[in-house]
């Protein structure tokens, strides 16, 4: 737990706008200077429902979201369906204000709307005697009045914020200029007024016995805040991707919603369409046609994506796709994260898979990740996923801008010219043997597109003679088969030898203790394996992204150096555990799972916890909603 | 420059060159309807004057899906009820190509109705032939969505409760601008309802009936069949949406009855294709995509360029 760091939580009802709310703030914030991370946690409904934007903000990095907050400005659920406290959902209104309470750290502050969470509620959830106890500083303030004053009820939140820039002693400056660029004339007036009228006021009117402050930070470099689905669209852009087809669904949503704002003015094709069987066979159909061409959904969705990603698989089509992972089964907590799809992506579809799986952690990961995605798809003609979840899609963090100052990679990997096709092997009839036996490198045959003179073929989801005619032949068979699935060894080969490691490592080179992560819970574990070794523990960490080809030869290396490992993910089957035991084949009896599937992420303290728990061997349970699962033998 | 030099080629085309030199012989058992579609493309095929590489036929499974193991063009042989989507989203890619799905009535039908209710509905320039032969063939024999009510197979042991799908009615109300059935026992009609769907611009449906010896033997051979073109029972305008649904209507109620009719149902020239819609709203670029990939000159842009909203 760092004391430098602002956590400011802005709850709500869904419909009060927090997320635009707190997206201006979180880049006021970073334009003074700071490095931020969101988190973001709402409801599956439209209007009401609690939900928060968590912005931890701190002059050092800061990669995952905190432990608790210690800012909370509750605007209550304006949109509560229903406010009677023996109803099945329970008081709503006042849930913004009493949900997660506990976890509000000591001396921390706390900004309520009076004017919509009423006394006789304040009262029920013991506010007074419980910010007595922990030291909070409690400010409740009728915002919804200070509101409609001056503008419109609606604009409450503008209120909340300036009493919080007030509170915090922050500049206004570049709070305005932001509303300047997101805001209409209509309403920006307004919005100005009642910013400045609440700022002032609370100055004039408050003393400020709290302690907490806005960090004081400055960035070297210009810095750009972006979420995960931000990085994936931005990495598929930069890879030459001009198409794109899908069906809503939660939280994929996100990354087909920014392609198809971005493609029209880029050239590029959005298709929305009927069905995610339909979404995947169109990729495929682009693909197939000469066109760098994507598809995504989330579990649910990507379900349907089976029976193409088979067909691409067997064709050899080059394809991306994205899985936005949420917690299932079924339906599931649609807008909660969990990584409980990795088993499912790996393995769907019938016969044996070849296809590529990368599993991004971070925002800069996420990007190059999804354009390696693109290289390798058209180069392996294969196809290549890139699975991620709620957690990484709806996360904020600044990047450096010059990051992305990079050209962009549209090749088309290996598919012939119509020059390159008249040196090619043809069958007697003239046909291209588009799967021929020869000059196969790296285990892949050269491709040509439809229209091309010389390249006609027949692709099918049979296996295929050189040409393409559906064919039984065994020696055909064992030779197709086999190439397709050592392209796979050649992939790793070249991950393995000419590319930086898709993995990240960190803690102490010399513990005998390791933590594996994989995906998105990397913030939270990163963060926890760098607290114990500074509180004189000594752990090694590592984040895992090649879901598959496995990284067979780094992650043999990284467990023989310890004595034990914990895995964390989040997940109740500890499925990344069992893929690690599945590729090495050992290692049964040195790992142990740290697993959470409430559907909120890991906090690092968390992940400390579970390590002191099994490391000291202390006798007793976790406290947080995570699940210990013992080494094999145990 | 372009890239696609099979497209658009200007020369003498032989109704060979649409058979491959070196034969997979078809598969399909003697007498049976799927030969007359084959034939019926070989001949539509040069006549509209297009070459072999410059056409994708897209077919999905079933003795269907093997048309273009026989047909010697770009091939894509997809799976089961997914012909319509991939063959769209090629289109789409590279407009510019000649662009035949087709399959079969269980795999347009049933497994792809939704694929076909939507791709008739954007209206997609593509020819979409549907090999109906009131039965699932290469399974052996299960009814189908078009059997007749009370067919009997080892999967309806009783007899169908269904009454069958009507193709012709659906594609009309979900939006094909080109609808027409044709039967294999009557080639040249087939031959000239195919070149039309080939020269529609916008989605083109071909309800073709093919006789299917070895499982449907009790079923007639839609022999004989009627033109309503050509009957004087007959007259409605193909142009006018209301006859053609009264027409349709007719002929599905009359094929189980033994009756055959065959012909033009619905001919909208008007309405804009799919293509022509999505370049109207600026979400389709002028040029084909699948072009791009190949021009040297061509300015990617790249997301560095996007930033200034996130600064």
């Amino acid at each position: 737990m760092s004391d430098d760091e602002l956590i400011w939580r802005i709850a709500g009802g869904s419909g009060d706008g927090i997320d635009s709310t707190s997206q201006n703030f979180a880049k006021a914030l970073m334009r003074s200077g700071l490095d931020i991370f969101t988190h973001r946690h709402y409801p599956s409904r439209i209007r009401g429902g609690h939900t928060y934007v968590e912005i931890r903000a701190a002059d050092h990095e800061v990669q995952s979201r905190g432990d608790g907050y210690n800012f909370l400005l509750s605007l209550g659920d304006s949109f509560a369906r229903n406010p009677q406290e023996e109803a099945f959902y329970g008081n709503e209104e006042i849930k913004p204000l009493s949900e997660n309470l506990d976890e509000l750290r000591e001396g921390g502050i706390i900004v309520y709307d009076e004017g919509l969470i009423s006394e006789d509620d304040v009262e029920a959830i013991n506010l007074e005697e419980r910010a007595e106890e922990n030291n909070w500083h409690v400010f409740p303030i009728d915002l919804r009045s200070l509101a409609k004053e001056h503008g419109r009820e609606v604009m409450r939140n503008t209120a909340g914020v300036g009493v919080t820039a007030a509170l915090l002693d922050m500049e206004l400056e570049h709070i305005e200029n932001l509303m300047s660029d997101a805001m209409s004339e209509d309403i920006l007036e307004s919005n100005l007024e009642i910013l400045h009228e609440a700022y002032e006021m609370t100055i004039e009117e408050y003393d400020f016995e709290h302690e907490l402050r806005a960090p004081e930070g400055s960035h070297e470099t210009e810095q750009a805040l972006l979420s995960g689905s931000n990085a994936i669209a931005y990495g598929a852009i930069d890879g030459g991707c001009r198409f794109i087809s899908g069906y809503p669904m939660t939280p994929w949503t996100d990354v087909f919603t920014i392609l198809s704002q971005n493609f029209p003015d880029m050239g590029g094709i959005s298709e929305q369409v009927e069905d995610e069987i339909a979404a995947a066979a169109l990729a495929v159909g682009a693909s197939h046609a000469g066109v760098k061409a994507m598809s995504g959904s989330s579990g649910g969705g990507f379900a349907l994506m089976s029976e193409p990603l088979g067909l691409a698989e067997m064709t050899e089509t080059p394809l991306v796709l994205v899985e936005s992972m949420r917690a299932g089964p079924s339906t599931g907590m649609p807008t909660k994260p969990e990584q409980g799809d990795l088993e499912f992506v790996l393995y769907t579809s019938q016969g044996d898979s070849s296809r590529v799986v990368f599993a991004p952690g971070t925002i800069e990961e996420a990007y190059e990740q999804t354009r390696l995605a693109f290289d390798i798809a058209w180069e392996y003609q294969i196809p290549t996923i890139i699975i991620y979840d709620q957690k990484l899609s709806g996360e904020n963090t600044n990047v450096d801008v010059e990051f992305f100052d990079r050209e962009p990679e549209p090749g088309l990997g290996t598919t012939l010219t119509e020059d390159e096709l008249l040196e090619a092997a043809h069958d007697a009839s003239g046909k291209f043997e588009r799967f021929g036996y020869d000059d196969n490198e790296k285990n892949v045959s050269k491709r040509s597109l439809p229209g091309q003179k010389g390249g006609r073929y027949l692709a099918t989801g049979n296996e295929h003679s050189p040409v393409g005619h559906i064919s039984e032949d065994a020696d055909n068979r064992v030779y197709q088969m086999t190439r397709r699935i050592e392209k796979l060894d050649s992939i790793r080969e070249e991950l393995d030898e000419e590319h930086p490691s898709n993995q990240t490592y960190y803690g102490d080179e010399t513990a005998d203790y390791g933590i594996i992560t994989w995906g998105s819970s990397h913030g939270a574990v990163a963060e926890a394996v760098e607290r114990l070794n500074d509180d004189g523990h000594s752990v090694k960490g590592i984040t895992v992204s090649d879901m598959m080809p496995f990284p067979e030869k780094e992650m043999t290396e990284f467990i023989e150096s310890v004595d034990e490992a914990m895995v964390v993910e989040m997940n109740a089957t500890a499925q990344f555990r069992g893929l690690i035991q599945k590729e090495l084949g050992r290692f049964g009896e040195k790992l142990t799972s740290l697993l959470k599937y409430n559907g909120n992420p890991f906090e690092p303290a968390e992940v400390v916890e579970g390590y002191e728990v099994n490391v000291a061997e202390e006798e007793r349970e976790p406290t947080a909603q995570v699940r210990i699962e013992p080494a094999a033998g145990d | 420059m372009s890239a696609f030099n099979a497209i658009g080629e200007e020369r003498e085309i032989d109704r060979d060159e649409f058979t491959p030199g070196v034969e997979p012989q078809p598969t399909w058992c003697p007498g049976c309807g799927d030969f007359g579609v084959l034939k019926s493309l070989k001949q539509a095929l040069p006549e509209v004057g297009k070459t072999p590489e410059e056409v994708l036929t897209v077919t999905g499974i079933g003795c269907s899906g093997k048309l273009n193991s026989y047909l010697d063009t770009y091939g894509f042989h997809t799976i089961h009820g997914r012909s319509l989507p991939v063959a769209r989203a090629a289109k789409l890619a590279n407009p510019e190509l000649e662009v035949i799905a087709a399959g079969g009535d269980g795999d347009g039908y049933g497994i792809g109705g939704n694929h076909w209710i939507h791709t008739a509905r954007e209206n997609h320039d593509i020819t979409y032939i549907v090999f109906n032969n009131e039965i699932f063939g290469l399974t052996k024999g299960q009814t189908s969505p078009t059997s007749p009510k009370g067919h009997k197979s080892k999967t309806q042991p009783s007899g169908s409760a269904k009454t069958p799908l009507r193709p012709l009615s659906m594609s009309l109300n979900a939006g094909a601008s080109y609808v027409a059935r044709t039967a294999a026992v009557n080639p040249n009609q087939a031959k000239e309802i195919i070149k039309e769907a080939i020269e529609h611009d916008g989605f083109a449906h071909v309800d073709f009936l093919t006789q299917c010896p070895t499982w449907n033997k009790d079923a007639r051979q839609y022999v004989p069949y009627i033109d309503v073109q050509e009957s004087d029972d007959y007259d409605f305008d193909v142009t006018d949406r209301r006859e053609a649904a009264e027409m349709m209507h007719e002929t599905e109620d009359v094929l189980n009855e033994g009756t055959v009719l065959t012909g033009r149902y619905y001919v909208d020239e008007d309405r804009p294709s799919y293509t022509e819609e999505k370049k109207a709203v600026g979400e389709l670029p002028d040029e084909p995509l699948a072009e791009r990939y190949f021009d040297d000159d061509a300015e990617w842009e790249r997301s560095y360029d996007l930033l200034d909203r996130h600064k």
